[in-house]
């Protein structure tokens, strides 16, 4: 678990998190708008900031109590900033060698232990002799993370690493970022203000507004909130959980699990590993018989658990999948009352469109 | 031109000795000065950066007055000195030292909090998250990152102890190997009327002053061009 209580106050601003707890496993998103404190809350995770108050463990270890701060250099804290922070007067190689031999010696080895494995792991290798002042946006934050791994830290913190890449580049880093918290089993700590990384990333989600935590609740919970912080402009979104099966003789692939399946058209470059699908609630139907003679390929069963209105006559039914995940229909409130929903009833959920979350 | 005297070669090397020793001395005293100037907020350090700064406008004379005060034998310092049974300060090596700290201070301190305010403090939180403590993240972060700094802060600072004279004329006087630097001797031939040899010094002076900004300038353009975004 990573536990406390943290107080911080930065000339205007005032951190007051509350009390917290919330496990040490998996990808935390620290998600609020910007000046919600969420920088505030990872530097003073990370002891970087001397003017910290409060109490903070870390598994059982105490970082910092009321009279007492663990220095950041004792927490084995891998820190990747918004703006990578390399150090300018080495080479991308110097970068990854001053990590490593600072990292300690006697942790059992791994695979993020030698520069080479991780230069290649990050796909840096080709860059290993350039000063880091020549990088693109993209490679400078793939050497900030190979740098971080490469000190063999306890704890990944990444704070907004993405935003001030380009669309292409930051669905690549994304994607290494899940892949990578995956394969070392190392818990990060990933600051960022957009749903999407949310969507894609989190395990759990911490909401934070005007310097406290507001929640700490799994995705799934996140999104099941009407109101959730999560939705934008583009309304309610739901997540699904599944696997990837192999492409059918009509060029379909299922996803899904044991008591969900669905059919997806994907393109050729599809990651076969890719574990979630995002579904717009405006792209999801509901129909109270199974409809025929529809060109809809996925038609999923469902109940509905609950009716919120939204705005403009509209309203957001939350259904149960059979494998009890939550998908979210966006539908009007004229249709709502015509085919007289109510919670508990069983019906159909029509999906027009879904994205693979890669 | 004729050949240098021994007591010429004397005050050369005194006041090589003299700016050697001041400029490694100012060196570490101005390093953490310096840091604590450029990333302190706490109000004290406008008080600090003003006494810094206070030996580049007082007269020399000004300093060298007071410290012949607190260093003579009547002074705080010198009297306390010879209470313990040692020798007061002025007229000797050591004050014209102490005096040519003071004097040459602003001169290390300032291209150094130029370098350190120039240095992303983020830098310095990466390096504490990859476990260098305070020592290392010095030498291993902000010296590289000064290398400029620092040597513009040697640079000046030695040529400027070199081209000391009211403070070492008004607390060290005239005494040969003790206090009597080149531009001392320079003053004294001068007024003997000794043109010939105060012309030898005074062109030693004048080709070792321009010989340092040169070559500081070429090494400068060197040290820097890594940094320098392409």
């Amino acid at each position: 678990m990573i536990e406390g209580n943290l107080s911080l106050k930065k000339g205007n601003f005032e951190l007051q998190s509350g009390p917290f707890a919330f496990p040490a496993q998996g990808v935390s998103v620290l998600f609020g708008r910007s000046g919600s404190g969420k920088s505030t809350l990872l530097r003073a995770l990370a002891g970087l900031d001397k003017d910290t108050r409060g109490t903070l463990a870390f598994k059982g270890e105490s970082w910092q109590n009321q009279t007492w701060q663990r220095p950041t250099t004792q927490r084995h804290i891998g820190f990747v900033f918004q703006d990578a922070a390399l150090f300018p007067h080495l080479s991308v190689r110097g970068n990854l060698a001053y990590a490593a031999r600072r990292a300690p010696l006697n942790r059992t080895k791994t695979a993020f232990e030698s520069i080479a494995a991780v230069a290649r792991r990050m796909g840096v290798v080709a860059l290993l002799e350039q000063a880091v002042t020549t990088l693109s946006g993209g490679e400078r934050q793939r050497v900030a993370i190979a740098r971080a791994l490469l000190s063999q830290p306890r704890l990944l913190c990444m704070d907004e690493p993405l935003s001030a890449l380009d669309w292409a580049a930051r669905a690549e880093l994304l994607a290494l970022i899940d892949a990578l918290a995956k394969e070392t089993g190392i818990p990060v700590l990933y600051i960022t203000h957009s749903p999407l990384e949310v969507e894609r990333l989190a395990d759990r989600v911490i909401l934070m507004a005007d310097g406290r935590i507001e929640r700490i609740e799994s995705l799934r919970e996140a999104l099941a909130r009407p109101d959730s912080a999560l939705f934008d402009e583009e309304g309610p979104v739901s997540v699904l959980h599944g696997t990837l099966g192999a492409p059918d003789a009509n060029g379909l692939t299922a996803f899904g699990n044991d008591s969900l399946r669905l059919r997806l058209s994907l393109p050729p470059t599809a990651t076969p590993s890719a574990t979630r699908l995002r579904v717009l609630a405006r792209d999801v139907s509901l129909a109270t018989v199974q409809p025929r003679g529809l060109s809809i390929l996925n038609q999923l069963p469902v109940m509905l658990t609950a009716i919120h209105p939204r705005s403009a006559g509209r309203v957001t039914v939350a259904c149960q999948l059979a494998d009890g995940q939550t998908l979210l229909a966006e539908i009007t409130g004229y249709s709502c009352q015509a085919l007289a929903l109510t919670p508990g009833m069983q019906a159909f959920a029509l999906i027009k469109s879904v994205a693979l979350m890669e | 031109m004729s050949p240098l005297t021994p007591g010429e070669w004397q005050a050369i090397w005194l006041t090589a000795k003299l700016a050697g020793l001041t400029t490694f001395i100012l060196l570490l005293i101005s390093a953490p000065l310096a840091w604590w100037l450029a990333h302190s907020k706490s109000r004290m350090s406008n008080l600090a950066a003003a006494l810094v700064s206070l030996p580049l406008v007082l007269p020399p004379t000004v300093i060298g007055f007071y410290l012949l005060l607190v260093l003579g034998p009547q002074g705080a310092v010198g009297g306390t000195l010879e209470a313990l049974g040692l020798h007061h300060l002025a007229f000797s090596f050591w004050g014209i030292l102490i005096g040519s700290l003071i004097y040459s201070l602003p001169f290390a301190v300032q291209p150094l909090r130029e370098a350190f305010a120039g240095i992303d403090l983020r830098l310095l939180d990466a390096a504490a998250t990859l476990r260098a403590g305070p020592m290392d993240r010095f030498f291993s972060v902000v010296l590289p990152l000064s290398r400029s700094g620092i040597l513009t802060a040697v640079v000046i600072t030695f040529a400027h102890t070199v081209g000391e004279f009211g403070v070492i004329a008004m607390l060290g006087g005239s005494i040969a190997g003790e206090t009597k630097v080149v531009s001392i001797a320079i003053y004294d031939y001068t007024q003997a009327l000794e043109y010939g040899a105060a012309h030898r010094l005074s062109a030693i002076l004048l080709a070792f002053s321009f010989a340092t900004l040169l070559l500081f300038y070429a090494i400068n353009q060197r040290v820097m061009s890594p940094l320098k975004p392409r």
